[in-house]
């Protein structure tokens, strides 16, 4: 059953089109990557569903209601939660103040500041230091716990390898892989192709604001993957 | 595909204004010899709100610094008018012009302080600055201290004589400012003033040298307050710190400009022209017109952000004093498009 | 000796006042970067509405208990209605709308009180004294004046660190739309915080009326010493503020007992000097 879908999705920038047409769907409890290159309109896409955009009202529907347009706030409170692109930490709080105002919108749900530090146990020594002095991939964990206190049904994470070494890329994402056994489904936006096909059930591939390419990761190959990538 | 573009600035109306600009000039030059004296004070006095209003326009709707201090300059071109005249005995015509000059050259240290500070702070300092001025000023009795004193330069000269030179050069002063915004604007420089205001790393990064650029519109905006401020006190013939350094100057001139339009020299004229037929029509009322203007300037702002003459201007694309370029394409390329 | 601390006494007492007519003026900045050139006037509105309410109940410290819930109102409202608009980069929107708003106060306050000024009836509070030694004495109200600041500081201190909503500011001050991520509503936030400024600016003005007459037209020079008082002390820190309105208390103390001309400019002229040795402020948290 979908969990999320858009249905011919458009959006503008001003007078400017960015996207057209996006078909996109995710079912409950697996993990989706998208991936494409940079101004594919990855972005834009998590934008509209996360409300930072205008969407008309049924072009985006999640858990069987249609979203498209709602405020941020309002989206949040039924279960959506993004881990922005380039984490978006608050500086001056501290990394357990942030993971606490995660929890601003009080879910119901198993996910608390133990639950994440029981995920993440190097950040419960870190919890009183200033946001800004973590490193690149204590500031990611911050980010993911902190869309996590929110008790999402969806979790949306944009670029979680961004600037981060690949052994804590492969350590971050081990602990997604965790978080959706526990029973959160999620997006994973990626540039890294490899890191996404290895980790989702589900790839679509954008470009120029078009879904150029979908299927089941296990089943596509990185030839067809790059032709769809690069648009060739 | 190397033709030449074509750069017009003048637009069929702005040509119709430049033309009734100069009649409506040449008009007024004619009052000494025919109008009312009381009417010729009114001009005066609008011509100095004109020219400050001219001034607080280029410093915050063109270069970004809004500023709720520009009165120090005012009141420091009034008393640089007073020394000159009463004290160091130069003809109070003349001391008109070297009391601006003598503005600038106090505005360029002032611009020192006034920097440190930013946005709506950078507003409220120049306050403060203005403050600093008129208590000073206030506190030397050479000047009149707190209670002010005349231009006592004037004495020896007739009244029809007096009259007549104060009021041309008044005219003179509104003429010369409308003028040097407008020239400015449509120079090198205004167009990087533009530019800053749209984007100040934009800018940056094209070469634009921002705090210099900056720096030149305040010094500029503080000649003219200055000369806005001799002006007004040689008409006055009396000059107090309070009346010199008052902040109404600047209330008056946010009116006028957020009213018209900020960042068109249109706005101003037709903000002036409002503010008075507003005085004229109810200033009777007292505490009640001043509220009403306040809260005219508050709607205004939340309603139509680009004033009533922003607002006209949009609908019906009129530009009276054009300062944006066109780029017409040459006749080859237009053809081969269509 | 004596007199120097006389003047030194009196000087922060007098920056007690000064502090508290800062706070909310450093809260509202802090939150959401605004400037109300109205700040002095909301003071002295209040001063007068405190007034008018003294009379009706014959207790000032009554009319402040009416009056904290109309200011927490009157600021949430304002705030919600008209100047959520003016928030944004440009700092022009909310300068103008706030000037304006000042013009009408100060009007409004000189149509309904007239241009007498007013103060309200402490009790004899205002006259008394406690002598420490002889030639040295402070009153009692700027003493308790300067005990509401230093309570005022630490109360708003401990929200914004300790409390949801005082992270909720912070975190909004940061970064609005990761904000809006979370589900906070930017619109009630804000209001929230300029309806707590407002409790704030309710003590300001029912004390400063009760220590010296006030007058329709007293807002701009109240405006000016609160924000001396925030930039000396540096952005972002109440208890900052509380040391810049110290010092400016007593800078403006001593050049008062140099020549009463010059007292307040003493002030302004230190603060310009401050600014061009240390423009971020004694206490600067980082922005």
């Amino acid at each position: 059953m979908d969990l999320l879908s858009t249905r011919k999705l458009d959006a503008y920038y001003g007078d400017s089109q960015v996207l057209f047409g996006v078909d996109f769907e995710i079912e409950r409890g697996e993990i989706a990557a998208l991936v494409g290159a940079n101004g594919a309109g990855k972005s834009t896409l998590l934008k509209t569903v996360c409300g930072l955009l205008r969407a008309p009202r049924e072009a985006v529907r999640f858990a069987g209601e249609p979203i498209g347009g709602l405020a941020p706030g309002r989206i949040v409170r039924r279960g959506i939660a993004l881990v922005p692109e380039g984490r978006r930490l608050f500086p001056s709080l501290s990394a357990e103040e942030n993971l606490m105002m995660g929890g601003y919108v009080k879910r119901a749900g198993p996910w608390k500041l133990d639950s994440v530090y029981r995920l993440f146990p190097r950040l419960q020594q870190r919890r009183a230091h200033p946001a800004a002095s973590l490193s690149g991939g204590e500031q990611q964990m911050v980010a993911i716990g902190r869309a996590l206190m929110s008790n999402p049904l969806l979790l949306i994470c944009d670029e979680l390898s961004l600037g981060l070494a690949p052994v804590v890329v492969k350590e971050i994402y081990q602990a997604l892989e965790q978080v959706c056994r526990d029973g959160v489904t999620a997006v994973i936006v990626e540039q890294d192709v490899a890191v996404a096909q290895r980790v989702s059930r589900r790839l679509y591939c954008m470009q120029e604001g078009r879904i150029t390419l979908h299927g089941l990761s296990s089943e596509l190959t990185r030839e067809r993957i790059s032709r769809a990538y690069f648009g060739v | 595909m190397t033709a030449a573009f074509t750069v017009l600035r003048a637009t069929r109306a702005s040509r119709i204004g430049a033309v009734a600009a100069a009649v409506l000039v040449l008009w007024l030059s004619t009052f000494p010899w025919w109008a009312d004296p009381g009417w010729m004070r009114e001009f005066e006095e609008m011509s100095c709100y004109l020219i400050f209003a001219l001034m607080w326009n280029l410093l915050a709707g063109y270069g970004g610094m809004v500023s709720i201090g520009q009165q120090a300059f005012v009141g420091l071109g009034g008393y640089a008018l007073l020394v000159l005249g009463n004290h160091l005995h130069v003809n109070p015509f003349l001391a008109v012009p070297l009391a601006m000059l003598a503005t600038l050259a106090l505005a360029v240290p002032v611009s020192f302080i006034a920097f440190r500070l930013q946005g709506g702070y950078f507003a409220i300092g120049t306050w403060v600055i203005a403050e600093v001025f008129r208590i000073s000023i206030a506190n030397i009795s050479a000047v009149g201290g707190g209670s002010g004193t005349s231009l006592t330069a004037l004495r020896g000269i007739s009244r029809s004589t007096r009259e007549a030179a104060t009021f041309w050069l008044c005219l003179a002063g509104a003429t010369a400012a409308v003028a040097a915004v407008y020239g400015f604007l449509r120079s090198r420089e205004g167009l990087a003033l533009l530019a800053l205001r749209d984007s100040e790393t934009a800018a940056e990064s094209q070469g634009v040298d921002v705090t210099r650029t900056k720096r030149a519109v305040y010094l500029i905006a503080a000649a003219g307050a200055g000369l806005a401020g001799a002006l007004y006190f040689l008409g006055n013939l009396r000059i107090s710190p309070d009346a010199a350094f008052t902040v109404n100057w600047s209330a008056f001139a946010i009116f006028i400009v957020v009213v018209g339009g900020v960042g068109t020299l249109e706005g101003t004229l037709v903000g002036v022209a409002l503010f008075y037929l507003l005085n004229k029509l109810f200033s009777d009322y007292g505490t009640w017109y001043l509220v009403g203007l306040g809260l005219l300037a508050v709607v205004v702002t939340l309603k139509f952000p680009a004033g009533l003459w922003g607002f006209v201007s949009r609908r019906f694309d009129l530009h009276f004093f054009p300062v944006h370029r066109r780029l017409i394409p040459p006749e080859r390329d237009r053809a081969c498009a269509t | 000796m004596l007199s120097f601390l006389d003047t030194l006494a009196q000087g922060v007492l007098l920056g007690g006042l000064y502090a508290l007519f800062a706070l909310g003026q450093s809260l509202l900045f802090g939150v959401m970067r605004l400037t109300n050139t109205a700040h002095g006037d909301f003071i002295i509105l209040s001063a007068f509405v405190a007034w008018s309410l003294a009379v009706m109940t014959g207790s000032p410290w009554l009319a402040l208990i009416v009056l904290l819930p109309l200011a927490f109102a009157g600021g949430y409202l304002l705030q919600r209605l008209v100047l959520n608009g003016t928030i944004g980069k440009d700092p022009m929107r909310s300068l103008v709308v706030t000037f304006g708003l000042a013009i009408v106060i100060q009007n409004v306050l000189q149509q309904i009180y007239t241009a007498d000024p007013r103060s309200i009836d402490s009790g004899g509070l205002n006259t008394a004294t406690f002598q420490l030694a002889e030639g040295f004495s402070i009153g009692a109200l700027p003493l308790l004046i300067f005990a509401a600041a230093l309570a005022l500081t630490a109360g708003l201190q401990l929200l914004f660190d300790r409390t949801d909503l005082g992270r909720a500011f912070r975190a909004v001050s940061d970064d609005r739309e990761a904000a809006e991520l979370m589900g906070l509503d930017h619109r009630h936030v804000y209001a929230l915080a300029t309806g707590i400024a407002f409790l704030v600016v309710a003590f300001a003005g029912t004390l400063h009326g009760m220590k010296t007459t006030v007058s329709a037209t007293d807002g701009p020079s109240l405006l000016l010493y609160a924000f001396e008082a925030v930039i000396i002390g540096g952005m972002g820190s109440f208890y900052g503020t509380l040391v810049g309105g110290m010092l400016l208390g007593v800078t403006q103390d001593i050049g008062f007992r140099i020549d009463p001309g010059w007292g307040i400019w003493t002030g302004h002229v230190v603060f310009l000097a401050a600014l061009l040795l240390r423009p971020s402020g004694l206490f600067p948290r980082t922005r």
